[in-house]
């Protein structure tokens, strides 16, 4: 029995070698702002490689021409309402959650010297 | 056993006053303080509070009142949005986030009367298939610990299995609520794409999110999702539809309901599985249905779109967590761009970072013609496939998914084998179509799922053949070993 990693094999897909670099993922990485580690890297590039290589496929497969779908319910359409004030001011409720708050600002390190 | 009633039956005792709300609810945190800790199905314990939901449950009881879920205890997924409550999302991004509002599907069941008992653990971010990427550790499956219960919604219907509220809320992105009720023996209802607000719902993919609800029959999520369901102007993609009655729909007779066989979902299908499903079938025929093969040619492309247009979505819903506004921020940052790398790096999980940077990949420049246009593309093929299916059956029925639960770390390190576990839930969502999955048998002494899929809108027809499935047969009330009482 090849269970557990069975699936039926006729839902899967002839996947294709394909492997990212190093390179490749740090700058994935540095796009996405997330800092990866020494020790974490080697998995990543393995890992997206795999994933890349799976949906690689779709770039070779015949969709013919139908039109890009954006949305799953067809007709629906983003509703307009009057422009309102719903909302009441509760920065103090939502700030309670920030890392850093000063006189009801954000504070960053310093982005202008 | 109190826990062993269904909604109804437990309502029926707090209409008759032979039970009060405080007293179930002691009921199930007695069971949660005894239970839980070998499951690991819970983040946070709102144990005071569902007390005096209960009490204000009964004096409105007192007052007259009688709805279905006044006074009945529910456990919510930890990414719907608590007012005053931690909701983490099972990340430590969130660890330290208190809600400041409720998710509308919150407000909604709290204004019915439900008691809020706990917030069940979830795959990080809901991005998982074995509620292994949590940050506060693997949920246990109560049929076996030493196995996953699915995910992303793993804790919500652990709790559920193992009676520790009489149902619990999920959200479904590519079969986050079906594929766990499956593992876990019980019912998992996810509807139809806009049916039930978003608004509050921590997103991840917001093209294919839907809420939905863990329970223990067909029966109970129609009661629940007569009120989860409706029109929210705050979500925007909510749809202004009339809500029909879905108990009224379970009395529908199943005669002359037309059910088509998914070819694609058998082709391969272990034979003790399939076993399962052609059994199902032929009690369908039994009570007066009729079956018939039906294709959905584009299907194999399902699974490496959804790992295209999900990934895509998420990479750009979760960079609202910055290290600035709310959630984790990484120590001593040296300037803005450290803030922001290491906020992120540290405050998300591997999994989580994993699926940012194949969205940031396939949505960069070079790559977005041939992997998230072509992705869309062949969601348009999947969604005209299901349409065409439509136009000769009433719904689609299959496996909910090809193999029974497996073990706890047997597919963590491989992200495209854990990936292949959601072949059969994944259409359903790309479609924006209402799933649901009940339990039909076991292979190897692990709960099975039978899953109906039914075009936009058609929750009240699912509802209706799975409870009439569950008036045929009783795996829906089994019990795992060593939680009967």
């Amino acid at each position: 029995m090849i269970w557990p990693y069975f699936v039926p094999q006729s839902l899967v897909l002839q996947v294709r070698v394909m492997s990212l670099t190093r390179q490749e993922v740090e700058k994935i990485a540095h796009l996405a702002r997330l800092s990866i580690t020494e020790q974490e890297m080697p998995v990543y590039v393995t890992s997206l490689s795999s994933i890349v290589a799976f949906v690689d496929e779709l770039s070779r497969a015949d969709v013919g021409a139908v039109a890009p779908m954006a949305h799953p319910l067809v007709g629906q359409s983003q509703r307009l309402r009057a422009d309102e004030v719903e909302d009441t001011d509760r920065h103090e409720k939502y700030q309670a959650n920030a890392p850093q708050v000063q006189s009801g600002l954000y504070v960053v390190p310093r982005v202008i010297e | 056993m109190l826990h062993n009633l269904f909604i109804g039956e437990q309502a029926d005792l707090l209409a008759r006053r032979q039970l009060s709300s405080v007293e179930l609810t002691q009921h199930y945190l007695d069971r949660i303080a005894r239970f839980n800790p070998q499951l690991n199905a819970l983040i946070t314990l709102t144990a005071q509070r569902a007390l005096g939901e209960a009490a204000a449950a009964d004096r409105r009881r007192s007052a007259g009142e009688n709805s279905p879920l006044l006074g009945i205890p529910l456990i919510h997924k930890d990414i719907f949005c608590t007012d005053g409550v931690r909701t983490s999302c099972g990340s430590r991004m969130l660890d330290n986030f208190v809600a400041p509002y409720n998710a509308t599907v919150v407000e909604r069941l709290q204004g019915a009367g439900g008691v809020t008992l706990a917030k069940a653990n979830m795959d990080e971010f809901a991005m998982g298939s074995s509620n292994e990427t949590s940050y506060y550790g693997p949920v246990r499956n109560p049929w076996d610990t030493t196995r996953v219960p699915g995910g992303s919604s793993g804790g919500s219907a652990v709790v559920t299995a193992a009676r520790l509220a009489a149902y619990a809320t999920g959200t479904d992105t590519g079969g986050s609520i079906r594929q766990p009720a499956a593992l876990t023996g019980v019912t998992g209802l996810k509807p139809t794409y806009g049916r039930v607000s978003r608004f509050g719902m921590i997103a991840f993919a917001s093209s294919l999110d839907q809420a939905g609800v863990f329970t223990r029959s067909a029966a109970d999520a129609a009661l629940v999702l007569q009120v989860m369901a409706g029109f929210d102007p705050k979500d925007s993609t909510s749809v202004d539809q009339p809500v029909p009655d879905y108990h009224a729909a379970l009395q529908m007779p199943v005669k002359g309901l037309k059910i088509g066989l998914l070819k694609e979902f058998f082709d391969g299908l272990e034979p003790k599985a399939a076993a399962l499903i052609q059994d199902a079938l032929a009690l369908y025929r039994k009570l007066g249905a009729e079956t018939v093969e039906v294709s959905l040619p584009s299907l194999p492309l399902s699974v490496p779109t959804y790992y295209v247009v999900a990934p895509a979505e998420c990479s750009s819903n979760l960079s609202r967590f910055d290290g600035v506004r709310f959630g984790y921020r990484c120590a001593a940052p040296k300037d803005l761009m450290d803030l922001y790398k290491r906020s992120r790096g540290e405050g998300f999980g591997a999994e989580v970072k994993r699926r940012i940077m194949t969205g940031t990949y396939v949505l960069s420049a070079g790559y977005f013609d041939a992997y998230y246009l072509k992705a869309q593309k062949a969601r348009q093929k999947i969604a005209d496939d299901f349409k065409a299916a439509f136009t000769q059956v009433d719904l689609v029925i299959g496996p909910t998914t090809p193999t029974p639960a497996f073990a706890i770390g047997a597919k963590i390190d491989d992200p495209v084998t854990m990936y292949l576990n959601d072949i059969y839930t994944i259409g359903a969502n790309l479609a924006g179509l209402p799933g649901i999955s009940v339990p039909c048998g076991y292979v190897d002494s692990l709960p099975m799922g039978l899953q109906l899929i039914g075009p936009h809108f058609s929750e009240g027809r699912l509802l209706n053949a799975a409870h009439h499935y569950q008036l045929q047969t009783d795996w829906h009330r089994h019990i795992p070993r060593g939680y009967e009482s």
